[in-house]
C-alpha cells in the first residue's frame, strides 16, 4: 500500500503468533512505534513499515509470540537491479537526499578475507602447548621502540624507551564518541577496560567528567572538530589518538545535529546546546605529513612527552605509503580501520564503496614498513570487522600488534546491527540519548558482558597459539607462515603475503 | 623576569627550559624558528623577541604570549584560553579550532585563519587581524569573533581571499571595508555594522588592539565595517535520507 505518498514497501514483516497474550510488552519495548493496541478489534497490531529489525520486541516477548522476517513480497527478480537498489532509487526520488545509514558495510560482494585464511597447528614436531596447564603470554606492549639501545659510560643500560601502553590481551575497544553512543556505553567500556587491563577510546566527543577516573585505561581522541579538547583532557588518558579517518567513511567528516547536543553532551564536547557540531572532513591544520608531525609534536609537548600518540587512518588504496609517512611523523602507533568498520552514521555510498578490506591493508602496511626497516619502531592496531578471536589471531599474524573492536563490543552490549544508529532511537539503549532508552543499558552488567567477551577471546587466542606451539603473542605477530589461504587468487595471496593451503 | 637567550637553541631544549622555569614572566630573545613555544601552558607570561616557529601557543590554556616580530603557522591552534599578541604577521592556520582566548595580529594572516573556531559558555574566541587575511578565513566557523581591519593597505586590495566564511554556521566575521568578500557563499549574510554594534562590540576590541600596537583607535573606528554571519533563513538544509 501507499504510505505517506511513498511507494517503498516495508523491508521487514512482523509476525505475531496466537501465543500472544496482549501483554503489550512489545509496545513498551519498541522505540520505533511498530506495535499498538487496536481498541476496536481488541487485538495487538503491528506496522511493519516502521520496523528496523532490531529484535528488541522478539527478545523481550514473554511468550515468544513475535518473529520478524524479510518482507516475503518479491519484487521482480533482477540481479542487476536488486530489491535494495530499487528501494534506494525510490527513496532518493521521493526525498532528494543523500542516503544515510550506520554500522559497517553489509555488502556481500566485497569479499571478507578472514574466513578464507586458515591458521596452522603443530603436529609431531614443535609440540603444541596446553594453555590451561602451561604459561601463555598474551600481554602486548604498544608504542614506539628506540632504534638502538644506549649505554652510559659504565656500560649500564640507559632507559630510552618512549611511553608505552600495556595490554593484558591484544584486544582493545574502538573509538565511539559520547553523543553517538550513550554515557552508559562509555561507562561499560571504561569499567570493562579497567577489569581487563586494556583500553577504551573516547572517540571525538570528549571525556565525560565522571569518567576521568578511568584515565589510565582511556585513550582520548583528537579529531578535526577538536571537541572537548584541552590540555587537561589530553593529559587525562593513557594515550592520545589523532583521528584522521575511519573505515566506514574515509574522507568524510562528522555532523552531530543540534537536536542531539544537549546537557552533558554539550558540556563534554564543549559546544553550545542545540547547535550542530561539525567535524570538517580534514583537519584544516594538517595538509601534509609534515603538518601531521606538527600536531603529533604539539600533543607530545602539551603532555610533556608522557603519552604515546596514535594516528588512526582508514584503509585506502595507498595505505602503505601513508602508513610509512605516519611512522615517520613521530607517531608511536598507527591504527588502520578497514572497509567494514562501523559508524554511528555514514553516507551509504561512501560506506559501501570507499576503502579497502583491513586484511589486505594490514598485510600491505606491515610489508612496506618491514621493507623500509621501520616496522620494529612503531606499533600497528588493526580494526574494521574483527568478529571473533580467530579474526584477531589472523590479524596479528598478518602484522598487527593488537586489534580494536567496536561493532563486536556493541553486540556484546545487545546491539543487533539494525543499522539505525543515526535515528537516535536505539531500542537497546546504545546509540541513543533518550532518557528511558538509555536506562535499558545497565553499565555494570554491560561491563561484565564486555569482560566476558574479551576474556573468552583471550582464552581462545591462547588455544590457537598453543595449538601452533607458540607460547607468546610476540611469536604470532607478523608470523605469516602460520597462515594459508583457501580459494584466493595468486594476486590476493601475494598481497596478503601468505601461501595457498597445501603449499 | 627571566631572560632566555634562544640563539642556536634546539626546539626541544627551549620548550623544556620554559616549562622548567619557575618564573611566571619569561623573555625569550633571539628566537629563531623554535616550534611549540608555550604549548598547553596555563599561567606564564612569555615575551618573545625574534620569530617563533610553528604552533606557537597551541592548546594554550591561560598563559599570555607577546611576540615582537612575525610568527609562523598554526598560532594558537586549538587554544582554550589566554592571549597571544603578535606585532607582525602570522602564517597559515592561525587560531584553528580555538575555543577561547584571544589572538591579536598587527600585520597580515595567511591562509585558513580562524577555521573551525567555536564558543562554549563564557568562552568566546577572538581573532583580530590588523592587516589582511588569506583565503579560507573563518571556514566552518562555529562560534567566536574574527575581525579583519585592513590597515597598512595602501593599494586598497580586498581584505580577504577566496571562500571567506565558507561553511560557517555560528559566530561572526567583521571586516573593516564596505566591499563584499570575493565569492561570498549564499548561505551567508553580509550587513553594514551599525553605530551601536560598533560602539559596544568593536570599540573595546579596537581600543585593546590600538593600545597593544600603538595605532590610533579613532582612525580605525572612523571607517565602515561589515559583518558576515550565517543566514538563519538559508541554513544547510537537511541533506540526508535514511534507509
Amino acid at each position: 500500500m501507499i504510505r505517506n505518498g511513498s511507494i517503498i514497501q516495508p523491508r521487514f514483516h512482523v509476525h505475531r503468533s496466537t501465543e500472544c497474550v496482549n501483554c503489550r510488552k512489545c509496545i513498551a519495548e519498541c522505540s520505533f512505534g511498530v506495535h499498538s493496541w487496536d481498541e476496536k478489534n481488541k487485538r495487538m497490531k503491528a506496522d511493519s513499515s516502521k520496523c528496523v529489525d532490531c529484535q528488541r520486541c522478539v527478545v523481550y516477548c514473554p511468550v515468544d509470540a513475535l518473529s520478524i522476517t524479510r518482507n516475503e513480497n518479491i519484487m521482480h527478480p533482477n540481479h542487476a537491479w536488486c530489491e535494495d537498489s530499487l528501494n534506494e532509487i525510490y527513496r532518493q526520488a521521493e526525498t532528494g537526499g543523500v542516503l544515510l545509514s550506520s554500522m559497517g558495510a553489509p555488502d556481500r560482494k566485497v569479499p571478507s578475507y578472514f574466513p578464507r585464511i586458515l591458521l596452522n597447528a603443530s603436529q609431531v614436531t614443535n609440540p603444541s602447548i596446553d594453555p590451561l596447564r602451561e604459561p601463555m603470554e598474551t600481554t602486548t606492549f604498544i608504542g614506539r621502540r628506540p632504534e638502538s639501545i644506549e649505554r652510559d659510560l659504565n656500560g649500564k643500560l640507559i632507559d630510552n624507551l618512549p611511553p608505552h601502553l600495556e595490554l593484558k590481551e591484544p584486544i582493545m575497544f574502538a573509538a565511539m564518541s559520547y553523543g553517538a553512543v550513550s554515557l552508559n556505553v562509555h561507562k561499560a567500556l571504561a569499567m570493562a577496560s579497567e577489569a581487563l587491563g586494556t583500553y577504551w577510546n573516547t572517540g571525538e566527543g570528549g571525556l565525560h567528567e565522571d569518567l576521568y577516573k578511568y584515565g589510565k585505561n582511556t585513550i582520548v581522541q583528537v579529531a578535526s572538530g577538536r571537541f572537548g579538547v584541552h590540555p587537561d583532557y589530553l593529559s587525562a588518558g593513557a594515550a592520545v589518538e589523532i583521528k584522521i579517518g575511519q573505515g566506514a567513511k574515509p574522507g568524510i567528516g562528522g555532523h552531530l545535529t543540534g537536536a542531539k547536543i544537549h546537557g552533558d553532551i554539550a558540556k563534554t564536547r564543549m559546544v553550545p546546546e542545540g547547535i550542530d557540531a561539525i567535524s570538517p572532513a580534514p583537519h584544516h591544520d594538517i595538509y601534509s605529513i609534515e603538518d601531521l608531525r606538527q600536531l603529533v609534536s604539539m600533543i607530545k609537548e602539551a603532555t610533556n612527552y608522557t603519552k604515546p600518540v596514535i594516528v588512526k587512518v582508514a584503509a585506502v588504496h595507498n595505505i602503505a605509503p601513508i602508513a610509512s609517512g605516519i611512522a615517520r611523523s613521530g607517531a608511536d602507533i598507527i591504527e588502520i580501520d578497514g572497509f567494514r568498520g562501523g559508524t554511528g552514521a555514514a553516507p551509504v555510498r561512501i560506506r559501501d564503496n570507499v576503502g579497502i578490506p583491513i586484511e589486505l591493508a594490514l598485510a600491505a602496511v606491515d610489508q612496506r614498513l618491514r621493507d623500509e626497516h621501520i616496522r620494529s619502531q612503531i606499533s600497528i592496531i588493526a580494526s574494521g570487522s574483527i568478529r571473533n578471536s580467530a579474526d584477531a589471531a589472523k590479524a596479528i599474524a598478518l602484522g598487527a600488534d593488537a586489534v580494536s573492536i567496536g561493532t563486536a563490543a556493541l553486540c556484546a552490549l545487545g546491539c543487533h546491527l539494525c543499522a539505525s544508529c543515526q535515528t537516535g532511537k536505539c531500542a537497546w539503549g546504545i546509540a541513543t540519548q533518550e532518557g528511558d532508552l538509555m536506562k535499558r543499558l545497565d553499565p555494570e552488567k554491560g561491563a561484565e558482558r564486555l569482560y566476558n567477551l574479551v576474556h573468552a577471546w583471550k582464552r581462545e587466542i591462547e588455544e590457537i597459539m598453543g595449538g601452533m606451539g607458540i607460547n607468546s603473542i610476540e611469536a604470532l605477530r607478523g608470523n605469516r607462515l602460520a597462515l594459508r589461504g583457501v580459494g584466493l587468487t595468486q594476486k590476493e595471496l601475494d598481497v596478503l603475503g601468505i601461501k595457498h593451503a597445501g603449499e | 623576569m627571566e631572560i632566555i637567550n634562544a640563539k642556536g637553541m634546539d626546539q626541544g631544549d627551549l620548550c623544556a627550559l620554559i616549562k622548567k622555569e619557575r618564573h611566571l614572566d619569561i623573555e625569550i630573545r633571539n628566537c629563531c624558528g623554535q616550534r611549540y613555544i608555550g604549548c598547553g601552558m596555563k599561567k606564564t607570561r612569555i615575551n618573545i623577541i625574534g620569530t617563533p616557529g610553528n604552533a606557537l601557543g597551541a592548546f594554550l590554556d591561560g598563559a599570555s604570549i607577546t611576540v615582537d616580530g612575525n610568527a609562523e603557522d598554526a598560532v594558537g591552534d586549538t587554544m582554550n584560553c589566554g592571549s597571544i599578541f603578535i606585532d607582525g604577521s602570522v602564517g597559515d592556520a592561525a587560531g584553528y579550532a580555538m575555543r577561547g582566548g584571544k589572538i591579536f595580529v598587527h600585520g597580515n594572516a595567511g591562509y585558513r585563519a580562524g577555521v573551525n573556531m567555536k564558543a562554549y559558555k563564557d568562552k568566546s574566541p577572538l581573532l583580530v587581524i590588523g592587516g589582511k587575511a588569506g583565503s579560507f578565513l573563518g571556514e566552518y566557523l562555529a562560534g567566536g569573533t574574527i575581525i579583519v581591519l585592513g590597515l597598512h593597505n595602501p593599494k586598497n586590495t580586498p581584505l580577504t581571499g577566496y571562500f571567506c566564511g565558507n561553511g560557517m554556521y555560528n559566530g561572526k566575521i567583521y571586516l573593516r571595508t564596505t566591499e563584499r568578500p570575493i565569492g561570498l557563499s549564499k548561505h551567508l549574510l553580509m550587513n553594514k555594522v551599525g553605530e551601536e554594534e560598533k560602539e559596544t562590540i568593536l570599540r573595546p576590541v579596537i581600543m585593546e588592539f590600538a593600545a597593544a600596537f600603538k595605532e590610533d583607535p579613532e582612525k580605525i573606528l572612523k571607517a565602515d565595517f561589515i559583518a558576515v554571519e550565517p543566514d538563519p533563513e538559508n541554513r544547510y538544509r537537511e541533506l540526508y535520507a535514511a534507509i
